[in-house]
């Protein structure tokens, strides 16, 4: 094997520059394997906010249909829905290897995390206000743990890309950098698809 | 990058072995750290035989006698057994697969410090208040009760060893996928390279499981959420449910690995062939993916209604037609062969008829209406000791005796190996076989002692004395390896003589880089092909030039270390709250719970930033230092 070549020039750019390497390879395949056991994580927590759901201490604690809106979580899903699209113009760009283009995307893929980010938190403190909290029952500690646990998601998924766009900044596009980006932008894409459940199985089934 | 010729001070070595990706070492880092737990959890065991030997004992208090079990427990699945088939795991897999190191050397090492200071953590609690006392199972309706601290250090620290086991999960399964020599096809790899796959997969979807079980019984204890506080709306099944989807994989990851290795011994020590290779990988793919569809067969007696008992009764009696096929597999293995009966060989051979009474008295818990007799009685104590004793830590001693050549270059003393081997069996079938006996006469499991007169006395005290028996056992094998290593007497290129599987075809001890040239890999038994058709000499896939090796890294040590200061904030966090439960509202008020939980988690994000910052493209080893090493090992074979 002869040594690597980490900035290949454009003319010979491949296809996929995020698996042009072994080590591109090895996060790819072990990235999505990491997105399995993700599954199993969320999953587990979905069966205990079902099991949870209608548990509260007494009649006047406020449930799912007393709480939620759907134009609301419309809007938060239409924030991370485009998201989830912004960041697959960004990997085109990668692919096609137009770091300024990315980097544009990429941008613009945090500012749409964090308009979601903010819906969430005004959500949560409104919430707050009902008596809906985390200590109130065992609905609101399965209900803020689940989409706690996305929300956390969501922020490690900002950080990661912010730190992305600015460690790159001077490095421009490689076969090394291309890796690191499409892992990311995959980690975003598992998050948007788990939003699309709680927005399914909590907020629709809800208000039903 | 340290050329293992040169003559390394002892700082320097430790340095070495704190910042090394290299999987032989990180083997050897679990060898030891496993090592020392299991031995920690054999003295709690011999704690709890002592209280037990004797009617109306009172060597330990009920409350101390409670935290042992719980201890016990925790250690040998957590600490002991997992890290030990890691250490075999990453000793042997990257060599059998024909790679120079894991997918993901970095995370190796973030896996092994990960479960080496959750491992510390856990045991802190003998010092710092109390162990956890709720059982290794830890139902929510105990642990919720548990006053004091102990049930705060089980959590998190089983939250954070078991980060380290799920990464290296996904690590093994990435290594097996994209690393395997030209022609390692899947269905020529070696068994252990299989049954480690299958397990890996186990462990990445059995583990977030009980990372949300933890963190429920986290957030209600320590930072005052209500999911098992039935006051305000909780429900302590959910615990049982996830515990259990967890646990039950959990014991199929914890044999797999194991059959792995007696497939190994069994193939090499009948010099044959392994009996249907094929059989045996597919049974081992349906043991994985059966276990996870039994986890209620824990859970009969809970109320779950006879239509779910039955379906799970059914499904844990069908996991015995698999398990059926390897043991007959075996079996024809070693028929007919040309047996060598060396100290590993001698642990399989046993390891047959032991697993099986475990297997057998396996189906009769699941048949649901006769496990509301055998439930919570010593029956299941001895059920779970057969398999786990008489399958686990026979094929972790058979595997260490086999391995050892292959880790350190020495040989085990046969003779030492032979003597512990017989006194560990008769010592393991005099301790559980009787328990049966006492579970079907009437003795419940996890009690702290029993009247005179009830008939248990003699069964106890024999069950006591095959305890003492497996610790001399142990303290034998002990001086074995201390003889072994101070001897330092160094063997050569495959030591048993009848190796088959690639990691036998390297040069003892294995060049840190592995191969030379990636071999070329012909069929299954990859070596022993070669020693018949080409001398013994592998077929090089490459011609020999500069290749690429991973860089050592600090930050795993510190990634682990700063989770392990970050619990010390979380668990004191609810000292003294009005808002938390009983257990822990009455105790003192840690002011500094917050800025330590902080500290902690900005050590451990700051590293990970740090490692996503820095470029880290590793560094090329010279096509004339392998020559060198080439040169040096054909002047040692002459």
């Amino acid at each position: 094997m002869a040594h690597m070549e980490y900035n290949v020039p454009s003319e010979r750019w491949p296809a996929h520059p995020e698996t042009a390497t072994m080590e591109g390879k090895n996060k790819f395949v072990g990235f999505w394997i990491f997105l399995a056991g993700e599954t199993a994580l969320f999953a587990s927590l979905f069966a205990t906010y079902l099991a949870l759901k209608d548990s509260v201490p007494g009649e006047d604690h406020p449930l799912a249909a007393d709480l939620f809106a759907l134009p609301l979580a419309f809007v938060m899903t239409m924030f991370l829905l485009t998201s989830s699209l912004t960041s697959v113009y960004a990997i085109y760009h990668m692919r096609n290897n137009n770091f300024a283009k990315m980097q544009l995307w990429l941008g613009i893929t945090v500012l749409l995390g964090l308009g979601f980010l903010a819906l969430e938190i005004y959500e949560f403190i409104e919430y707050v206000h009902h008596g809906h909290t985390f200590r109130s029952s065992a609905f609101g500690s399965a209900f803020y743990f689940l989409l706690g646990t996305h929300g956390f998601h969501v922020v490690i998924g900002l950080g990661w890309i912010t730190l992305l766009i600015l460690r790159n900044a001077r490095r421009g596009i490689s076969v090394y950098t291309a890796a690191k980006v499409n892992t990311a932008s995959l980690y975003w894409h598992f998050i948007d698809v788990v939003w699309v459940f709680i927005f399914t199985i909590v907020y629709l089934l809800g208000v039903m | 990058m340290a050329s293992t010729a040169k003559k390394q001070g002892v700082g320097s070595v430790i340095w070495d072995y704190l910042t090394t990706v290299d999987h032989k070492k990180i083997a050897i880092l679990y060898l030891i750290a496993g090592g020392f737990f299991f031995v920690v959890g054999g003295i709690e065991a011999m704690m709890i035989r002592i209280q037990l030997a004797v009617p109306n004992n009172d060597f330990l208090s009920a409350g101390l006698f409670n935290e042992m079990i719980t201890m016990h427990g925790t250690t040998m699945i957590f600490l002991a057994a997992m890290p030990l088939l890691f250490a075999f795991m990453n000793a042997t897999v990257p060599l059998q697969i024909g790679a120079r190191d894991v997918a993901f050397p970095f995370l190796n090492a973030l896996g092994v410090w990960l479960f080496v200071f959750g491992g510390i953590f856990l045991n802190l609690s003998w010092f710092l208040g109390g162990a956890p006392d709720a059982g290794w199972t830890s139902y929510a309706s105990l642990s919720i009760a548990s006053a004091g601290h102990g049930i705060d250090f089980y959590a998190l620290g089983l939250q954070i060893s078991g980060a380290g086991t799920l990464i290296s999960g996904i690590n093994f399964v990435t290594t097996i996928i994209n690393m395997r020599a030209p022609g390692m096809t899947y269905m020529r790899m070696p068994l252990m390279t299989w049954t480690t796959l299958v397990a890996s997969v186990l462990i990445v979807f059995a583990f977030p499981p009980l990372t949300i079980g933890l963190f429920l019984l986290i957030f209600d204890r320590m930072f005052g959420s209500s999911f098992f506080l039935v006051e305000t709306g909780g429900n302590t099944i959910i615990w049982e449910h996830l515990f259990w989807i967890f646990g039950h994989p959990e014991v199929y990851i914890l044999i797999l690995p194991a059959f792995g290795i007696f497939s190994e011994i069994f193939s090499t020590f009948s010099r044959k062939r392994l009996f249907g290779y094929s059989a045996m990988v597919f049974a081992t793919i349906i043991i994985g993916f059966f276990g996870f569809m039994v986890w209620a067969h824990h859970m009969f007696t809970v109320g779950l209604g006879p239509t779910a008992n039955a379906i799970f009764a059914v499904a844990t009696m069908a996991i015995a037609v698999p398990t059926g096929i390897k043991i007959f597999n075996w079996i024809a293995t070693v028929w007919g062969g040309s047996i060598e009966f060396t100290t590993p060989m001698l642990y399989a051979l046993a390891f047959i008829p032991s697993f099986t009474m475990g297997g057998v008295t396996g189906v009769m818990q699941a048949a649901a209406p006769a496990d509301y007799q055998y439930h919570d009685s010593y029956f299941i104590v001895a059920h779970f000791h057969y398999v786990i004793v008489g399958g686990v830590v026979f094929g972790l001693l058979a595997g260490l005796h086999y391995y050892w050549p292959l880790m350190f270059g020495t040989m085990l003393s046969e003779k030492l190996g032979k003597i512990t081997f017989v006194i560990f069996v008769i010592g393991f079938h005099v301790t559980f076989l009787i328990q049966h006996f006492l579970g079907l006469w009437g003795m419940p499991r996890r009690v702290f002692t029993y009247l005179d007169g009830q008939g248990y006395n003699t069964a106890n005290l024999i069950s006591s004395m095959g305890a003492l028996l497996m610790a001399i056992a142990v303290i034998i094998l002990v001086i074995n390896i201390i003889m072994t290593v101070a001897k330092n007497q160094k063997v050569g290129r495959d030591p048993w003589g009848d190796g088959r599987t690639l990691e036998w075809s390297l040069p003892l001890p294995v060049p840190y880089y592995n191969f030379a040239q990636i071999p070329l890999v012909r069929g299954l038994d990859a070596y022993w092909i070669e020693k018949k058709a080409n001398n013994g000499r592998m077929m090089p896939s490459e011609s020999l030039e500069d290749f690429h090796m991973p860089n050592n890294s600090f930050i795993p040590f510190v990634m682990s270390f700063g989770l392990f200061v970050a619990a010390f904030g979380a668990l004191y966090f609810a000292s003294g709250k009005d808002w938390a439960i009983d257990a822990v509202s009455g105790l003192n008020v840690h002011p500094w719970a917050p800025w330590v939980l902080g500290l902690g988690l900005a050590i451990t994000v700051g590293a990970m930033i740090t490692r996503s910052i820095k470029d880290d493209l590793g560094y090329y080893v010279t096509k004339e230092e392998v020559l060198r090493d080439l040169e040096e090992e054909e002047r040692r074979a002459r």
